[in-house]
């Protein structure tokens, strides 16, 4: 495939700041005064930021037709290369070769706009995505057909029920006609069913048309259904490229083994590392609905932080949230003296129903949040033996309440 | 990302692959890619029309605040500068007098406003999607011509109220619309990229664009400053404009030696304009 590569990435690196160029907390005066004291000098160059390479010396090649999945955990240097092969920001070092054009999705629906009809953003929103308006002209009724929104296209995007307005949004990016197609994993958004719906259209686009598609994700079934090959991110590196079953089996057994862990160190209150651990402490990746699990945090307080407070989120691929916890829920105020810590968080069975979730991870005081990250991980559970799923693992919810029912008979 | 991209320039030594693209690490003068912009001209208009159409959603008044905007600043200024402190108009009724200065000046104050306030208002599009980031400070001044276009129709109303004949050179607000729009545009660019990173700028904007006003014969004639000073009033771009705006739709002669000086001045203020905006666009998804 090398001289016919429809993308070759040849040791693309991407070094970041830390307190560099983003120096958006300081003021103009600030800047102002050090421009007059050394008015020949590159503003950005100082001594005192730390520099972390988010892409280091990566380089693949896809043909044409190709289905590539990128993964690898978060901070392994995905959304670098997406944002790369995207345009949207440089690299420090190193190339892509694109022989074809490319367009990105790292998000469904950008530009959308609340106050617009559905007509209106799907023209605004393939513009963006590099439609011209006689594309879309032509493809609408197509669109508006896979989008299944066809009685409320002259409505308001904001009317929509998110459910409208992430099947209106990809219907209009699944329609884009590009050689290369970068994918986020934005496409887990939206429900189960038009989730496969997504999913089947972009196995139809490599196949048929042979388009070739870079995928990144965390559904790991999700990849190993569309991707022939895989490649393994770890702290900005390439370590793995091959066959998807081999590259996600390594990913899930290794040290990339999903969880979070901190790349950089902030100087604050920080998460080091999320996990996620079954009652034993065995590390797990997926949990069973019937089944407790635990959530392990390490933390570091670098200084005595009065009023420190930790905290978890379970959210939905969209972002909704199922509920929040902090220690202070369970009487436990988190320690504020320096050191590192570990935060075990029991998640008690039978409360969640199967399906992917977002654990988000917080720790904030009252006058600011410290840390945020999320998602932190990206878990799995999937049905337990339970009566729920007696008859389909499909059952609808998020949260299982046992409820008390009667019934009587007015006989 | 363009998805039917122009094709690039070594297309036609290489018919065989069409379509090439180098991603890297880019030094030198940042360079305006003018056949990418005119691909993405589609975008531009729906861009515009969003402006457009969001910009007086749920307002009582919706788009009566084009025409609001100059008509109530003529009042006051009729009142307490025509009136109280009795500035003269020129010899113009001093309310058509200071609507035909206000008439662009607010133009080019709102298209300047918006242009500026552009980049950051739009970060999420922009680090999610690439196009060429110029159309976004180019579609904020384009939606305000619809304002400008609105609040012309009360000067025509009010030249037709004060019995005062409209010349044939009215067509010279043609090129001077233009070039405000591209002054604004310019301007509005240098400050929207420094908005993004030090967001200073979004509150020092709206005392800037009263002190240029002032600093602008839009309220009073040239002829109120004493003559030695008036080469200041020369150096700011917008004199010309605004003199030239007030006289072409009563066929004065325009005074072309101090549009020249406007417009020398302008072309420089646009280009580091330019140049600032194309610098922080490279970096601009790191930044935000």
């Amino acid at each position: 495939m090398s001289s016919e590569a429809m993308l070759r990435v040849t040791e693309l690196s991407k070094r970041y700041r830390v307190g560099g160029p983003a120096r958006l907390s300081n003021n103009l005066r600030e800047a102002l005064t050090e421009r007059l004291r050394a008015p020949f000098r590159r503003a950005a160059s100082r001594e005192d930021e730390r520099e972390f390479w988010a892409l280091d010396g990566v380089s693949f090649d896809l043909s044409p037709g190709q289905v590539l999945g990128v993964i690898g955990k978060n901070g392994a240097g995905k959304s670098t290369l997406l944002k790369i092969l995207s345009r949207i920001t440089e690299p420090t070092r190193g190339r892509v070769e694109l022989h074809g054009r490319v367009a990105s999705l790292l998000e469904v629906g950008t530009g959308f706009h609340p106050e617009l009809t559905g007509r209106e953003n799907i023209y605004l929103n393939g513009t963006i995505l590099g439609m011209r308006k006689r594309e879309i002209d032509r493809k609408l009724d197509e669109i508006v057909a896979f989008s299944e929104v066809e009685r409320f296209l002259d409505t308001p995007v904001k009317r929509y029920s998110s459910g409208m307005y992430v099947r209106l949004a990809f219907a209009v990016a699944a329609h884009l006609e590009p050689e290369i197609l970068v994918v986020d994993e934005v496409l887990a958004v939206g429900d189960a069913e038009f989730q496969k719906k997504c999913l089947g259209k972009m196995g139809d686009i490599a196949e048929r048309e042979g388009r070739t598609i870079l995928f990144v994700s965390h559904n790991m079934g999700a990849v190993q259904r569309l991707c022939g090959t895989a490649i393994l991110l770890r702290a900005g590196r390439l370590v793995a490229a091959g066959e998807t079953r081999e590259v996600v089996s390594r990913y899930l057994a290794g040290e990339d083994r999903p969880g979070y862990s901190a790349t950089v160190r902030t100087g604050k209150p920080q998460l080091l590392r999320a996990e996620l651990k079954d009652p034993q402490g065995a590390p797990v990746t997926r949990a069973l609905s019937t089944e407790p699990f635990q959530v392990h945090l390490d933390y570091t307080v670098p200084q005595p932080a009065p009023g420190l407070r930790v905290g978890i989120g379970l959210l939905t691929l969209e972002g909704v949230a199922v509920f929040t916890s902090e220690s202070r829920d369970a009487g436990l105020t988190a320690p504020v003296e320096a050191g590192e810590y570990t935060a075990r968080v029991a998640i008690p069975g039978d409360v969640l129903m199967a399906g992917d979730f977002h654990l988000a991870v917080c720790l904030w005081n009252q006058a600011e949040i410290l840390d945020l990250q999320e998602p932190a991980l990206t878990l799995s559970v999937d049905p337990g033996p339970s009566p729920l799923y007696a008859e389909s693992a499909a059952r609808k919810g998020l949260v299982h309440i046992p409820c008390a029912w009667e019934v009587e008979s007015h006989a | 990302m363009p998805s039917t991209q122009p094709l690039s320039h070594d297309s036609a030594k290489a018919p065989a692959t069409p379509y090439r693209l180098v991603l890297e690490a880019s030094d030198g003068p940042p360079k305006i890619d003018l056949a990418e912009l005119w691909h993405y001209r589609d975008l531009l208009y729906f861009l515009t029309r969003r402006e457009i159409s969001i910009r007086y959603k749920q307002t009582l008044l919706g788009l009566a605040w084009a025409v609001l905007q100059p008509l109530l600043s003529m009042v006051v200024f009729s009142l307490f500068l025509g009136r109280l402190a009795g500035v003269n108009g020129d010899g113009l009724p001093y309310p058509v007098f200071s609507y035909l200065g206000l008439l662009p000046w607010t133009y080019f104050a709102n298209a300047m406003t918006r242009s500026s306030a552009s980049l950051v208002g739009n970060a999420n599009l922009l680090s999610k999607v690439y196009f060429p980031r110029l159309l976004i400070p180019l579609s904020a001044t384009l939606s305000a011509l619809v304002d400008f276009a609105i609040a012309f129709v009360v000067l025509l109303g009010l030249m037709a109220w004060y019995r005062i004949p409209l010349s044939v050179s009215v067509l010279w607000l043609v090129p001077l619309t233009l070039a405000t729009a591209f002054l604004a545009t310019g301007i509005g660019m240098g400050l929207a990229a420094l908005n993004v990173q030090y967001r200073d700028v979004q509150h020092a904007i709206p005392f800037l664009m009263q002190l240029w006003m002032f600093a602008t014969p839009v309220v009073y004639p040239v002829d109120t400053l004493p003559e030695r000073w008036r080469f200041l009033l020369d150096l700011n771009p917008m004199t010309g404009l605004i003199e030239a705006y007030r006289a072409a739709p009563l066929g004065r002669p325009i005074d072309l030696g101090s549009l020249a000086v406007s417009a020398a001045v302008g072309l420089v203020l646009v280009a580091i304009g330019v140049w600032r905006f194309r610098r922080m666009e490279k970096i601009f998804a790191d930044v935000v």
